[in-house]
């Protein structure tokens, strides 16, 4: 075999760069779902705030020629869908979940409906960062086309955890997800902290979504999620409510979606359906490893219709 | 929402056709037109499959007296039967083309039974005489060829010598694309190789990026694939400098450097021949072929990065095809486990069937259809 190659130790090398490419949509809905969940309410409309995203981000850059408005305006598509979700679980005797099943639908045939023209065109994209220039093997070159939406998801994954354990805003969101008496008893709107947590954690979701139109596969098209806003939702259970475990599960599951290709790409053919299968059996896995009959499970806010 | 709005054209089709039923009574010499329903799985400008097709649709709505009604979107469950139905009951159709692979059988099949006086057309299925009804057929293009020339420019341009396909699901039409394109390939460089992913679906844009990029960290530099919408395959490689060859659509635009050449649908020819036999009161051909010589796929128009000597050699073979004696599947051909495929001595022209039913992938590719 010639130079450059570098046979299996590709795999972890693709690994890696898989899940420094695929987690960021699912960093970014986990953490703002995080955030909603933890002000004590579930968002299950996330994956189609995710597709609108994705669908405004990439008409928004076509329109204008600037990917950074797009990434913008995403969030402001977010930040209204969350904002409509939490109207909505304000009034008596509201559902959440069926609310954000019903919304998830709606958002979802809305970008659809409103996406047609942006099927062909070709919008420009986001830039990457190149962390890789001290190495000269270009894999490792291509594994470290950094994105700078990802870093601004690390970063806000670490602020997020920073400011609900240490600040004032970060109790009442707490005590709004743990118990309402307690929260009306420091004179908090239960109410108002639920749709701001709501609103900005819709706006994180629009922001995956512009990373998936704008940079990763990086064009806008009707199976462009296919799921991956539910996933992430799924994953913030077993991150335990934590921003920072979300991202070591978003990164987990981008490394994941990554081996059947990666080790397809080295020759090891057999079974690909196997591997592609790869992330759910995770899922599944950390879901029977972390549940007891005995206990609810850690970390879970009290309000949480749930998992009370 | 779309479900919505087709319901909402239908109603409206209802209306007008009934309308013209009325004036059909007043007046003997007006026509009833030929109404042709063409059912997609996936959106109608998927820069792909779906694309080819409601290309081809667009330039039968100019026929006179042809009536076309779409849905796009369909799943290949028991919706699709869904759908037949309502054009058939609704919109008076009387020729149907359902169009993605997975439609055939049973959907397809079982609503050709119910309607007995209706024509149904699949594309791609493999239609067997006195096994599946009359009323039913198949067609489809050789587009191996197309894909053999991809090979030849693939196989002139790289530098590594080694090329990338990115691949849905191994069945046979995508198998034999496989196949071509690696022969083609290795009739320049008999040292070529090529790496197939398959992603499992026909369109999963994360997973096609995720293996176009694990293609270029292997040092691959010409890549192709066999997806329903080839765009992101494509951008991705142009992004990453390196070279590509289109499918089913003609891609250059979205690659101005890196597209070498593409394996192109010409779906109208197919069913402009379709809609005249109708007219003329006779059933379409039951199982209808055809390749470069046919007019039923083209080559796309090479980029800049073919060279002037890659060029003349897919225009030799390209020649030869167009008379119909060349042939890419023969002679002693082995799969990649080492098994004979074709025997020595043996030559399957394109018409064989035999090649329809291809479940091995050819030496020089890396990669296993289990």
């Amino acid at each position: 075999m010639s130079d450059g190659e570098l046979g299996i130790w590709g795999v972890p090398l693709a690994m890696l760069a898989g899940a420094i490419r695929v987690s960021t949509p699912f960093l970014f809905v986990s953490i703002g779902e995080c955030l909603t969940e933890r002000s004590g309410r579930i968002n299950l409309g996330l994956e189609g705030t995710l597709v609108m995203g994705a669908m405004s981000a990439y008409g928004v850059a076509l329109g204008t020629d600037s990917p950074w408005l797009g990434v913008l305006v995403a969030a402001g598509v977010g930040l209204l869908l969350g904002a409509l979700h939490a109207a909505i679980c304000q009034l008596p005797r509201v559902n959440d979940i069926a609310t954000g099943i019903g919304l998830m639908l709606f958002a979802t045939g809305l970008a659809f409906f409103l996406g047609k023209p942006f099927i062909q065109p070709k919008a420009p994209n986001l830039g990457a960062i190149d962390l890789g220039w001290w190495s000269d093997i270009p894999q490792v070159r291509q594994a470290l086309q950094v994105n700078y939406l990802f870093i601004l998801g690390v970063v806000l994954a670490f602020a997020l955890a920073w400011a609900l354990r240490n600040t004032r805003w970060g109790l009442i969101v707490r005590l709004a997800g743990e118990s309402v008496d307690a929260a009306l008893a420091i004179g908090a709107s239960v109410g108002r902290v639920r749709l701001i947590a709501t609103s900005i954690g819709g706006a994180f979701a629009g922001v995956g979504g512009a990373f998936l139109s704008l940079y990763y596969p990086g064009s806008w098209n009707e199976g462009l999620s296919s799921g991956q806003g539910l996933m992430a939702v799924a994953l913030v259970i077993f991150a335990r409510w934590d921003p920072i475990r979300c991202l070591w599960a978003s990164l987990l599951f981008g490394a994941a979606g990554a081996i059947s290709p990666a080790l397809q790409s080295i020759g090891v053919t057999q079974g690909y359906y196997l591997f592609s299968a790869a992330p759910y059996v995770l899922t599944l896995a950390l879901m029977i490893a972390t549940c007891s009959p005995a206990r609810s499970l850690r970390g879970a806010p009290g309000e949480l219709g749930a998992v009370k | 929402m779309s479900d919505t709005f087709s319901i909402g054209r239908r109603g409206l089709l209802v209306g007008a056709s009934g309308a013209a039923a009325l004036g059909l009574a007043g007046n003997a010499q007006a026509q009833k037109p030929l109404v042709v329903g063409f059912i997609y799985v996936g959106p109608r400008d998927d820069y792909g499959y779906n694309q080819a097709h409601a290309e081809a649709a667009a330039i039968l709505k100019k026929m006179p007296g042809v009536k076309v009604v779409e849905e796009e979107k369909v799943p290949e469950t028991v919706a699709v039967e869904k759908s037949m139905q309502s054009m058939i009951n609704l919109d008076g159709a009387t020729l149907l083309f359902p169009t993605s692979f997975g439609y055939f059988d049973p959907h397809m099949l079982k609503e050709a039974a119910r309607f007995p006086a209706v024509q149904f057309r699949h594309c791609g299925g493999l239609w067997q005489e006195g096994k599946n009804p009359k009323n039913t057929g198949s067609y489809f293009g050789y587009i191996d060829e197309c894909q053999y020339l991809n090979g030849i420019a693939a196989g002139s341009t790289t530098k590594s010598g080694k090329l990338g396909f990115v691949a849905a699901k191994p069945i046979p039409q995508v198998l034999r694309n496989i196949n071509a394109f690696t022969l083609g390939a290795r009739s320049v460089n008999p040292k070529i190789t090529t790496q197939v992913i398959f992603t499992g679906d026909w369109a999963m844009p994360v997973k096609e990026a995720e293996a176009t990029n694990s293609m270029i960290a292997q040092g691959i530099d010409v890549v192709t694939c066999h997806v329903d919408s080839p765009k992101v395959v494509i951008e991705t490689a142009e992004r990453a400098g390196i070279f590509t060859c289109g499918y089913h659509c003609n891609q250059s635009k979205l690659a101005p450097k890196g597209y070498l050449t593409g394996a192109e649908w010409n779906w109208e020819k197919v069913y402009v021949d379709f809609i005249e036999a109708m007219k003329k009161g006779q059933a379409p051909g039951n199982f209808v072929r055809g390749g470069l010589k046919a007019g039923f796929v083209r080559p796309s128009a090479y980029g800049p990065a073919v060279t002037a000597g890659a060029r003349t050699k897919a225009d030799a073979v390209k020649a030869e095809m167009l008379t119909g004696n060349f042939a890419i599947f023969k002679d002693g051909l082995k799969d990649n486990k080492g098994n004979m495929v074709v025997p020595a001595g043996t030559t399957y022209s394109q018409t064989e069937p035999k090649l329809e039913s291809m479940n091995y992938l050819i030496e020089g590719v890396v990669g296993s259809t289990s």
